[in-house]
């Protein structure tokens, strides 16, 4: 494929070439442009946003909607800001990524070094999990962890992204450990090492990619949740995306959009700043996810 | 590397359990033991809640769960909802658009970026980044660009063309198309990955040899490229149907299903329904017509896809 882009692009003429850069910049243009007026936007003043036009550049360098949207911009009756629904979010994601993605690692495990009678289809009823719509388990969701006790928590919101994370990261590490050479297990298992030894010193040390997909891909979903946060909790015990819906809906008085922008920055930067940190591995997530494997 | 992994396994520090014949069926009980759970969670969380939902969507329950039998007065009463029929048309009107826009945009692209292009690894992140985002956050960004007051509308006044309008927003007849277009601008990167990877999987060697015949650029990209890429248009498709008839934040965040509710779609229609409106069961039979939307369009998909793994 390569070579033939090649042997096309020498016959091509520059103009030909000029052309194809030029489209492909203009779409760098059209997909970084909302990034940017969301920018531009925060920083400006609300005299400045009524003046100008979405393309036009802040006067200064003003921080105060920042402070505002963090500090004391209104998510419905209480005016605190995001920062409280931050710390909400980090306070499930964390460990809703984690358990999830260890959950994934063993079940991938199991399911291709020991196949047994039934394995797959118990792969296949799990991967269902991934294409349901979640609208259809919201309601008896909403009854058991009330039943539970645990509405409107942590834990609870924890659980829920357990629950429906771990198709997925069972996704990926079985697709990735079923590249791994059967021999390796086989040869271990004749030395006499257990299920859990050839886990944690075969499988594990080869298992460092994947994890770092699963992690991220994980984090990303589990952050950018808005339907479990929305239906599974309220009042304070609410995750940034739903805060961010409430403060850009919240409508007394004058309505401050570069207030809106800077929340809407705030609230994307931690998995913004996962993708830039990590993004090849963000992408193989996506594609596993989607083509898998 | 795979020697030195080996070599400690069969160091000699290998469990003295092993000895006992118990520890022998512990181990082979393993692997179903470490599955257990999952598999339990996926039978009550996945199928026993669809069922559940399923016995709601037959019963007259509106604040709390009430089991008496209805039959199915839910479903007959959400046929006749006209808010139901309205999610249904701009589920079918938001769909068609939005994999149409993104199989286009993101074919394009892909076909554009497999050019030798310099930077190509950075255009590409760049094309990606906003898969990276929260929905709400693309909702409230596009919510702000297409201001009627503020936005696109005023920028173009401000380049001299003073009587162009751009209301969509605020629109019934054009909200939906609004959704399309954040909803497109999220994902036509990704779709654009998975067409690129899709064309450096084929085999040149095809492509080659029509270029000795004499076939020029377009024709091969017409004939034999887009072509063998049939599996890339198919899953992506699978894909962006699913995404579409999930969608729920993007529609909150950006119209909040208005004006009225001329862009509503079934999922935010449930969750009125079923969590602000307290009417469970008419909630339950939406959510239950969503699934079967969704088995309607994946189910193919997952038969073809088994199809092929059995064959490879």
């Amino acid at each position: 494929m390569a070579d033939m882009s090649v042997a096309h692009t020498a016959g091509a003429s520059k103009a030909g070439r000029f052309i194809i850069y030029g489209l492909l910049a203009l779409v760098c243009l059209y997909y970084l442009m909302p990034l940017f007026v969301m920018l531009s936007t925060s920083l400006k003043s609300l005299d400045e946003i009524r003046a100008g036009n979405l393309l036009s550049l802040p006067g200064g360098f003003r921080t105060d909607a920042w402070v505002k949207a963090w500090d004391s911009a209104c998510t419905g009756v209480q005016c605190e800001g995001l920062k409280g629904f931050f710390w909400n979010s980090v306070s499930f994601v964390v460990p809703a990524v984690v358990i999830s993605t260890m959950i994934g690692a063993f079940n991938g495990y199991a399911l291709t070094m020991y196949r047994f009678r039934g394995s797959d289809l118990v792969f296949g009823m799990l991967m269902i999990g991934c294409f349901i719509p979640f609208q259809v388990v919201l309601l008896p969701m909403a009854q058991t962890l009330g039943a539970m006790g645990i509405a409107n928590s942590t834990v609870g919101l924890v659980f829920v992204h357990v629950v429906y994370g771990a198709a997925f990261t069972t996704l990926f590490f079985r697709n990735y450990y079923v590249t791994i050479p059967d021999e390796l297990v086989k040869a271990a298992k004749i030395d006499g090492a257990g299920f859990l030894r050839i886990f944690f010193s075969i499988i594990l040390p080869l298992s460092v990619p994947i994890i770092v997909v699963s992690v991220i891909w994980q984090f990303t979903q589990v952050w950018n949740d808005f339907l479990f946060g929305v239906v599974f909790s309220s009042g304070d015990r609410q995750p940034i995306t739903v805060a961010l819906n409430n403060l850009v809906n919240t409508s007394t008085g004058v309505k401050e959009y570069n207030v809106d922008m800077a929340a809407a920055i705030i609230a994307a930067l931690p998995t913004l700043l996962v993708y830039i940190v990590a993004g090849k591995y963000f992408v193989r997530g996506l594609t596993a996810g989607a083509v898998k494997g | 590397m795979n020697a030195t992994v080996l070599s400690s396994t069969t160091a000699p520090a290998a469990r003295p359990a092993r000895r006992c014949r118990w520890c022998d069926t512990l181990d082979a009980w393993l692997p179903k033991l470490v599955l257990a759970p999952t598999f339990v969670c996926s039978l009550v969380f996945v199928y026993g809640y669809i069922l559940w939902t399923a016995v709601l969507s037959l019963t007259p329950s509106r604040l709390l769960p009430n089991y008496e039998f209805a039959g199915v007065a839910q479903y007959e009463a959400l046929f006749e909802n006209e808010r139901w029929w309205q999610a249904l048309s701009n589920l079918a009107v938001f769909g068609g658009g939005f994999i149409f826009i993104c199989l286009a945009v993101g074919l394009l692209l892909a076909v554009l970026l497999d050019q030798k292009i310099r930077a190509e690894g950075f255009i590409r992140s760049i094309y990606l980044y906003p898969m990276a985002l929260s929905f709400i956050v693309t909702g409230t960004a596009w919510k702000w660009i297409l201001n009627p007051e503020f936005g696109v509308e005023k920028l173009v006044h401000d380049w001299g063309f003073t009587d162009f309008r751009f209301d969509w927003l605020i629109d019934p007849e054009m909200s939906i198309y609004t959704v399309i277009v954040a909803a497109v601008w999220q994902s036509s990167g990704f779709v654009m990955a998975l067409f690129l990877a899709g064309l450096r999987g084929i085999d040149d060697s095809i492509i080659k040899a029509a270029q000795v015949d004499g076939a020029p650029m377009p024709t091969i990209y017409r004939r034999i490229i887009i072509p063998s890429l049939r599996p890339v248009f198919f899953s992506s498709f699978m894909i962006l149907a699913h995404i579409a008839v999930k969608s729920f934040d993007l529609v909150m965040a950006l119209t909040n299903g208005g004006p009225g509710f001329s862009s509503d779609l079934p999922a935010t229609f449930m969750y009125s329904f079923a969590f602000t409106r307290n009417q469970i069961g008419l909630g339950a039979a939406s959510a239950m017509m969503m699934l079967m939307i969704v088995v309607a369009v994946v189910v193919p998909f997952m038969y073809s896809e088994m199809r092929r793994s059995r064959h490879g």
